[in-house]
């Protein structure tokens, strides 16, 4: 599955090293903030967190599926570059459903937290808590935009640049979710 | 090595996707820099009000009090001069130091130096121009809203910035309306130093090897990987300072603040934290003001000295310390903030040492000087300008790097004078050198050499003369960010204020001959020539202006390096780098 240089590949290496640095200058805020003054309220994180924490790694998973079984074969002999032969998109639907599924919870997770009378201002742990989940839910749609165009590219042609779509959307909804394993151990440790 | 996302044979040809929603990098990069030509004459004005305030604090300026219902009469009041001074940073910091020399000419020069199409994303690339023409136009609509503009400066501290309109006038609207543009600004800048990457990795001609690159090409590369790092901080810096003042959230507002006698609503926020998260991008956008410059300055000199760049891995290992380096010195910037004097020691130290690697460029530009047989052109006379400012600039640097000196000096006029050497007018001085080195690639025509002496000899006088005293003002304990100086201690230094004012009239006007021959040569200059500085890289193996896909639909191939002066090549005392020949055996002198 390896293809010479990509700039779509490369451009999401780029975009995770971006990111990477935004959730870093959200963690520091935060633990700084914890730090500041006494007013940080500890609370119990709505139960469904779990249930989407393993939405998040299943989707992972059935992309990794989608992706094992969409065969290629090279485009030029001996070019490197490949071209989708096999087109298999089942498991593709699967983890874009997952997807949906995850920021439906996310929002479910947002209204046990509303019903406990925690909004985003009234403890900076809340704060935080509404914060970091809704920017990791719009990079994830993100991720969702690519796959659904990923999936668009491979239905209307079996070329190169589908190859590359797909490669560099599966690697940045990977990436999704080590991001939000990580959010999720650090909400649960500090929160 | 690959070509992008669409086919770039003929260039479209309605009106709209020509010259509007271009997806042609050359088309963007001019777009960039007219509007930070809009931008800086903006910025140009408002810093004219403020010195005729400085000079002539009862002056009531025509025009003005219809224009900015501030300034009654007129006259400007103190928090009008504090919005002057916002709005004159914000501008000037965003959308022409960052904008001209990185996002201007890095996007038109870069691909064709490296011997590419075009960027690697051309959709994201006219995305990002729009994006910042949106923030411009939001930044620009503070002036328009009940009570105007912010009045926090630049670097807008919390917890002045965060708590909303009792901070006084323009913290209300015109706040908000900045911290939405500086936001929308940093996802313009991501989405360009995205593409400035991926398209300087993957997209390199035949033989275009990272060490063949040229200076200007590798100082646009360095500036986006640290504008990528430094902008992915300051949008979340920005994003929790709009939900400090629009959803009550106490990021950075202490709690038991009273404000205007009103208790405000929060608690037990860090105003400290404003400033880590605001300086550790802003001490890195001063070298991404700056770094396009060093490239330009590089870029040019061995053009116009007709000899090699003295050192050129040594300059490109430099630029990368610096980059390093730029990350590590923030909290200079923070002597004064209350933080623990012991973090002002840390500070202190890497800051000093990033003068190591700024020194050994400047002696590297000076080295190269040594012996040449200069053409003494505009595109040269600025680069000589630039090296002479960013020393002047730099040295003062020095002062400011140690807590000690700089608790005296930081809040006073020397500060001022500092960085507008080594970070305004030094980068101005890049952007100069460029649009004259490049515009006959640009557009096609040469700019006329005679008023562009005469714009280079009356700026660096007049520069000379705004920013060096306000040095001496600054040893005198005269303070910054005063509207007057009306009270005994300080009346003795209106004279100089006013003196000051006078030059950066003068200077400001000098600039209407830059403009003139913008226009004039634009439309009515002589034909360029292909190459008309016997310069070696790729640009230059292109007609000019370049046709869409810049190379005509062939791809070059490198054979040599930038760095190829004073050699015996086949037409002259240079090689191309597109120029099968083979490597110089001897020096042509």
């Amino acid at each position: 599955m390896k293809s010479p240089a990509s700039p779509a590949q490369t451009g999401v290496w780029v975009g995770i090293a971006a990111i990477t640095m935004s959730f870093a200058a959200y963690s520091s805020a935060l633990v700084v903030r914890q730090g500041a003054s006494p007013d940080w309220v500890h609370f119990t994180l709505p139960p469904i967190l779990f249930f989407n924490t393993l939405v998040v790694v299943a989707s992972s998973v059935t992309l990794f599926m989608a992706r094992a079984r969409t065969g290629t074969t090279a485009a030029r002999p001996g070019s490197g570059a490949a071209v989708i032969d096999a087109p298999h998109l089942t498991w593709l639907y699967v983890t874009i459903f997952l997807g949906f599924l995850f920021l439906a919870g996310q929002i479910m997770a947002w209204r046990n937290l509303a019903g406990q009378g925690l909004t985003l201002a009234s403890s900076p742990s809340s704060s935080f808590f509404y914060l970091l989940t809704a920017m990791h839910g719009l990079h994830l749609l993100g991720g969702l935009t690519g796959i659904l165009y990923v999936v668009y590219r491979v239905r209307r042609s079996n070329a190169v640049r589908a190859v590359r779509a797909y490669n560099a959307a599966s690697l940045y909804w990977h990436f999704m979710t080590v991001l939000w394993l990580y959010l999720f151990a650090m909400l649960a440790t500090r929160i | 090595m690959n070509s992008p996302d669409s086919s770039h044979a003929a260039g479209p040809q309605g009106f709209w996707r020509k010259y509007v929603f271009s997806l042609d990098h050359k088309v963007i990069g001019r777009q960039y820099l007219d509007l930070s030509l809009v931008a800086v004459t903006t910025g140009m004005i408002l810093s004219w009000l403020m010195r005729l305030h400085l000079g002539w604090p009862a002056l009531s300026i025509p025009g003005l009090g219809a224009i900015a219902p501030e300034a009654t009469g007129g006259i400007i009041t103190p928090e009008y001069y504090l919005s002057l001074m916002t709005m004159h940073g914000t501008i000037m910091v965003f959308f022409v130091l960052t904008t001209a020399p990185f996002a201007g000419l890095g996007n038109f020069i870069l691909p064709i130096q490296i011997g590419a199409e075009d960027m690697a994303f051309p959709r994201f690339n006219m995305m990002s121009f729009w994006v910042t023409f949106v923030a411009f136009i939001v930044l620009v609509s503070a002036f328009f809203v009940p009570e105007g503009p912010p009045l926090s400066g630049w670097t807008a501290y919390a917890p002045l910035s965060a708590v909303g309109k009792d901070a006084g006038p323009g913290q209300g609207w015109g706040q908000t309306l900045w911290v939405i543009s500086i936001g929308i600004f940093c996802i313009a800048q991501l989405l360009g130093s995205l593409n400035f990457i991926a398209t300087t990795l993957d997209l390199r001609t035949k033989g275009m090897s990272l060490a063949r690159m040229p200076f200007s090409t590798w100082a646009w590369f360095i500036t986006s990987i640290i504008g990528l790092i430094a902008f992915s901080v300051l949008l979340p810096a920005c994003v929790l300072l709009l939900l400090d003042r629009v959803a009550g959230t106490s990021f950075f507002i202490p709690a038991g603040l009273v404000i205007s006698d009103r208790l405000q609503p929060h608690a037990g926020g860090s105003p400290l934290l404003w400033q880590h998260l605001f300086w550790f991008f802003g001490h890195p956008e001063v070298y991404i003001a700056i770094l396009p410059g060093f490239g330009i300055v590089s870029h040019i000199l061995p053009a116009v000295t007709r000899k090699p760049l003295l050192g050129p891995r040594v300059l490109i290992a430099c630029m990368i310390a610096i980059a390093f380096l730029s990350y590590t010195v923030w909290g200079h910037h923070m002597f004064m903030s209350g933080m623990n004097p012991f973090s002002a020691t840390v500070f202190s130290v890497p800051t000093l040492i990033i003068t190591i690697p700024a020194a050994i460029t400047t002696l590297l530009w000076i080295g190269t000087l040594y012996g040449a047989r200069m053409r003494y052109n505009t595109a040269a006379l600025f680069c000589l300008g630039f090296i002479s400012v960013f020393v002047s600039g730099g040295i003062s640097g020095f002062f400011l790097a140690q807590p000690a000196i700089d608790s005296y000096l930081h809040g006073t006029y020397f500060v001022v004078g500092h960085f507008h050497f080594v970070m305004g007018v030094a980068s101005m001085f890049g952007i100069f050198a460029g649009v004259y080195f490049w515009f006959p690639k640009m557009f096609g025509r040469m700019m006329n050499e005679t008023l562009g002496k005469w714009h280079f000899i009356l700026t660096f006088i007049g520069v000379y003369c705004i920013f060096m005293p306000m040095h001496w003002l600054g040893l005198a304990g005269n303070v910054r960010r005063y509207s007057a100086f009306t009270d005994d201690y300080m009346k003795g230094s209106i004279p100089l204020h006013r003196f000051i004012t006078v030059a950066a009239l003068f200077t400001g006007a000098a600039q209407l001959i830059f403009f003139y021959n913008l226009f004039r040569s634009r439309f009515r200059g002589e034909i360029a020539p292909a190459n008309p500085w016997q310069a070696t890289s790729l640009e230059w193996t292109t007609s000019s202006p370049p046709p869409h896909d810049n190379f005509g639909g062939h791809h070059p191939v490198v054979y040599h390096g930038p760095n190829e002066y004073g050699v015996a090549g086949k037409d002259g005392d240079y090689i191309m780098q597109n120029s099968p020949e083979p490597e110089p055996v001897a020096a042509a002198s």
